[in-house]
């Protein structure tokens, strides 16, 4: 799978909601999913597309149902790959202080 | 269509793709020499037929590491029963984590492998867990507790696995 592709998709705040509330309760329907957007039918279905071909969003049905689940694995890559290498230290460095700080509160 | 909805909302479905043979794949899911190098790098052993047995081992340096940190580790991490076995594309067993005594309290889960060619050399893996009534679980396979020490769950074992077939070593090694 492309990073490139993944990237793109999570480039925009719409996308990102989709994948929040799929966090939030896996396995949601397109009627589901877009009661919560002010959006048509079909802008919410080209959303799911673009997750779904970045291979963050995986359908699969249920009786006449289609059901879409997160899949996580394709920001975990880029986090073992990207974060892991640049990152960790200074995130797991700011972590620490974030809870020093608000175990102090 | 009544339990459709029930249980979607407790399965966690994952997919991977690996450039790798489907039986590569296959081997790196089922023998103990690869499951011990990657994610909780437990000695896995299958009875590769329906109703066989399925158990995960503790390795001595997963013990010796779990110790060091002030909880014992069981010799069994996982048991569960082989339900569907169809080498080097499906598998299907239920699943119980032994590692925690409350984990280990709630009802057997159920997890499928399946693995599929999708050109150029490259398969995808798909693993699906369903839940029902083991919330303690979900969490866990979810990552939600990686920050608490209890690993990143199901996408950094399948990460992890990708790397170890991709490069010949896991993060660890």
């Amino acid at each position: 799978m492309d990073d490139d592709l993944v990237f793109k998709a999570l480039a925009d705040p719409t996308r990102r909601f989709l994948l929040d509330q799929l966090f939030e309760r896996d396995g949601r329907t397109l009627t589901e999913l877009e009661s919560e957007l002010e959006m048509t039918r079909f802008g919410v279905m080209k959303h799911l597309r673009i997750l779904e071909d970045a291979g963050l969003v995986i359908t699969r049905k249920a009786g006449r149902q289609k059901l879409h689940f997160l899949n996580p694995v394709p920001i975990r890559l880029i986090h073992d790959r990207w974060i892991n290498k640049f990152a960790e230290r200074q995130v797991s460095a700011l972590a620490d202080l974030k809870r020093e700080l608000e175990n102090d509160r | 269509m009544t339990t459709s909805t029930g249980t979607a909302a407790t399965t966690q479905i994952y997919r991977v793709y690996i450039k790798a043979t489907p039986q590569a794949i296959w081997d790196a899911i089922t023998k103990p020499e690869w499951t011990a190098r990657y994610g909780y790098t437990g000695l896995a052993d299958y009875d590769l037929r329906p109703g066989g047995v399925y158990q995960v081992r503790a390795t001595e340096e997963f013990k010796a590491a779990s110790a060091a940190q002030g909880y014992g580790s069981p010799d069994l991490m996982v048991d569960g029963e082989v339900l569907e076995a169809d080498p080097p594309r499906k598998l299907v067993t239920t699943f119980r984590m032994l590692l925690d005594p409350t984990i280990a309290a709630e009802p057997f889960t159920r997890i499928t492998h399946e693995i599929k060619e999708t050109g150029g050399g490259v398969c995808s893996l798909t693993l699906t867990h369903e839940l029902d009534g083991a919330p303690l679980l979900a969490n866990l396979v979810s990552g939600s507790l990686q920050s608490e020490g209890a690993g990143g769950g199901h996408a950094w074992i399948l990460s992890d696995l990708k790397t170890l077939l991709e490069t010949g070593k896991s993060f660890a090694e």
